[in-house]
């Protein structure tokens, strides 16, 4: 070995091929590679799992207990009147239980994790040293939390459909306002209220990636994020605070009744979204702006 | 062209400490770059500056040429690093924690990937454990892990931050011999220590730092010629031997036992030997000591108990 060769393996060896590989596709790689890591990890499966099991339980319990028609109001209770005629609305049932708590926590578990996980580890350090860019790496995490929130109220709302089908009899859908649409179209509600649901993960995702951000702890930053959505909830239920109600990260959740009414309260559902969107937005910057500026010290 | 260059690069943390202070690096292309210091001298921070993990206060700094931290993106596929160990996904096996990072990677080819993870295991003897969680890895296995991950692709420059940590004395031999392997591919090395001897014997140039300072910074040759000479005398008079040596204006003067030493300074030693026998002190044995690099380290960095108090 002379030094005489070095330049020429150093030039043959072309270490900055930059500007040859597609971006788009680099982005697509860290994203599977993302999302190969929040769904390849046992603990996360183990969460999906114990979403699929609430609704078959909720079914079962509800068929044997043979619910009849119930006082009160609330989307809740409209909902367990109609399930005795439609298995469909299983579905509703279970989603507006399961967005009490168990989805919020399953979100923040992931997004809590994310970037406060990786702190933790040490793998933050050789990832940003890659590099992987930080920008970069704070999207796809964003990305793959709001992935992992769309899969598990996609997976809530089918095994109800499924489990709702088995236990109920199902056909033509009547609605809370009273008129009774085919099935096909109560199916076609069914998949809005999934996506409106998977739309307010995505910005209790934008909060959990935020508060990720702060700390090299992923449990405190999970626990963090469910002791804001129990505060929102409790909040939201004070009448006295009914003013800031609606300026609550969870205050929209549960609108999504408002698909199953015809005709569709779309201005319900709009400032549901917006509300979800200012959050998204805020928080996403909030982060950005944290995770782009601070030293990396874990 | 230098491979690492600063200037006045500072990094003062939210407490008020000053853990890099106006360090001013020259690594030349090529060179394998010893950066030495006593732990909590600075060198992990600015190994930090230097990949852009952290913000200096003040200064600036270049990797190849680019400026950071503000091109790190455009830098760092070219560097690979060792940054205060290794951290990898410990649910993971060895070879999907270094394809998680190879897909960090925008600048990587991923058909090509089975084959660069395989070598760079295969280089730091851990292709049979590949499928191994990383989890069940031993202190010596995760640390040659981390330096496969810098190995992934074909780099210019690669920064070890204390690779032999938690090493065996045969695994600091087998990193050491990579070292120079990586070093005879042509790719600049830096590697920091706070053992002088695990370097010594790889490097062409070194940097010591002591609380932030860089208080030397060049060849290894240079090093060893600030180290003065010292004429020491075996003799069972030394007191009456320093005083010889102070009437011949020797500074530095020291006396034990059945010993005494000066500086020799611009004197000559056949002349120093000659005035002790003159003056009828009885010569056992006579000798200018160069200083060992390990003396020189100390007194750069003051670390360890210093005899003069």
């Amino acid at each position: 070995m002379s030094t005489a060769d070095a330049p020429a393996l150093s030039g043959s060896l072309p270490a900055a091929p930059v500007a040859a590989r597609n971006p788009a596709r680099a982005w697509l790689r860290l994203f599977g590679a993302e999302l190969r890591l929040v769904f390849g990890r046992r603990r996360n499966l183990l969460l999906l799992g114990v979403t699929v099991v609430f609704p078959v339980v909720i079914g079962i319990a509800l068929r044997v207990a043979a619910p009849h028609p119930q006082g009160g109001n609330g989307p809740g209770v409209a909902f367990f009147n109609q399930l005795a005629g439609n298995g469909v609305f299983l579905t509703f049932i279970a989603l507006s239980t399961l967005l009490i708590l168990v989805l919020p926590v399953v979100v923040a578990v992931v997004a809590g994790d994310s970037v406060a996980g990786e702190a933790g580890y040490g793998t933050l350090r050789y990832l940003l040293a890659v590099p992987a860019g930080r920008t970069r790496l704070l999207a796809v995490k964003f990305a793959a939390i709001m992935v992992f929130g769309l899969a598990a109220t996609v997976i809530v709302a089918a095994v109800s459909l499924a489990a709702g089908a088995a236990l109920f009899p199902v056909g033509p859908v009547t609605l809370l306002s009273g008129t009774t649409v085919p099935l096909a179209d109560g199916l076609l509600r069914v998949l809005f209220v999934t996506l409106y649901v998977a739309a307010g993960m995505a910005a209790l995702g934008a909060i959990g990636l935020a508060i990720s951000t702060l700390t090299e702890h992923a449990i405190g930053a999970i626990a963090a994020i469910a002791i804001l959505v129990v505060t929102s909830e409790v909040a939201d239920q004070v009448p006295q605070l009914a003013a800031i109600g609606p300026y609550l990260p969870t205050h929209w959740w549960l609108s999504f009744d408002s698909i199953l009414r015809t005709p569709v309260d779309t201005s319900t559902l709009l400032k549901g979204l917006l509300s979800f969107g200012v959050y998204a937005v805020l928080f996403g910057s909030f982060a950005w702006a944290r995770f782009t500026s601070a030293d990396v010290t874990s | 062209m230098t491979a690492i260059s600063s200037t006045g690069l500072t990094k003062r943390f939210r407490g008020g400490q000053l853990a890099v202070d106006h360090i001013d690096l020259a690594v030349p292309d090529g060179a394998v770059y010893g950066f030495l210091g006593p732990n909590g001298s600075g060198k992990t921070t600015t190994i930090r500056l230097l990949l852009g993990l952290a913000f200096p206060t003040s200064g600036q700094a270049e990797l190849l040429g680019v400026p950071v931290p503000g091109g790190v993106n455009r830098v760092l596929h070219r560097v690979g690093s060792l940054v205060e160990g290794p951290a990898f996904y410990p649910f993971l096996s060895g070879r999907d924690n270094l394809a998680r990072y190879d897909a960090a990677d925008r600048t990587a080819d991923p058909r090509t990937m089975p084959d660069r993870i395989g070598q760079a295991l295969e280089r730091v003897g851990l292709l049979s454990a590949a499928r191994k969680r990383y989890r069940h890895y031993s202190l010596g296995m995760k640390q040659r892990l981390a330096i496969a991950a810098s190995l992934l692709r074909p780099r210019d420059l690669i920064i070890l931050d204390e690779p032999t940590n938690g090493l065996d004395p045969q695994g600091t031999r087998e990193v050491r011999a990579l070292v120079r392997q990586i070093a005879a591919d042509g790719t600049t090395v830096f590697v920091s220590s706070h053992l002088l001897a695990e370097v010594e014997q790889v490097c062409t140039h070194v940097g010591v730092m002591r609380t932030g300072r860089l208080v030397f910074q060049g060849p290894l040759a240079e090093l060893r010629r600030t180290g003065a000479a010292r004429v020491v005398v075996q003799t069972a008079d030394a007191d009456g031997a320093v005083k010889v040596f102070a009437t011949l204006g020797l500074t530095d003067t020291q006396a034990g036992p059945d010993e005494a030493s000066a500086l020799l300074g611009g004197a000559e030693p056949e002349r120093v030997c000659a005035e002790l026998v003159h003056a009828g002190i009885g010569v056992r044995c006579f000798w200018v000591a160069a200083p060992s690099l390990e003396d020189l380290f100390v007194g750069l960095t003051g670390e360890g108990f210093d005899v003069d108090g």
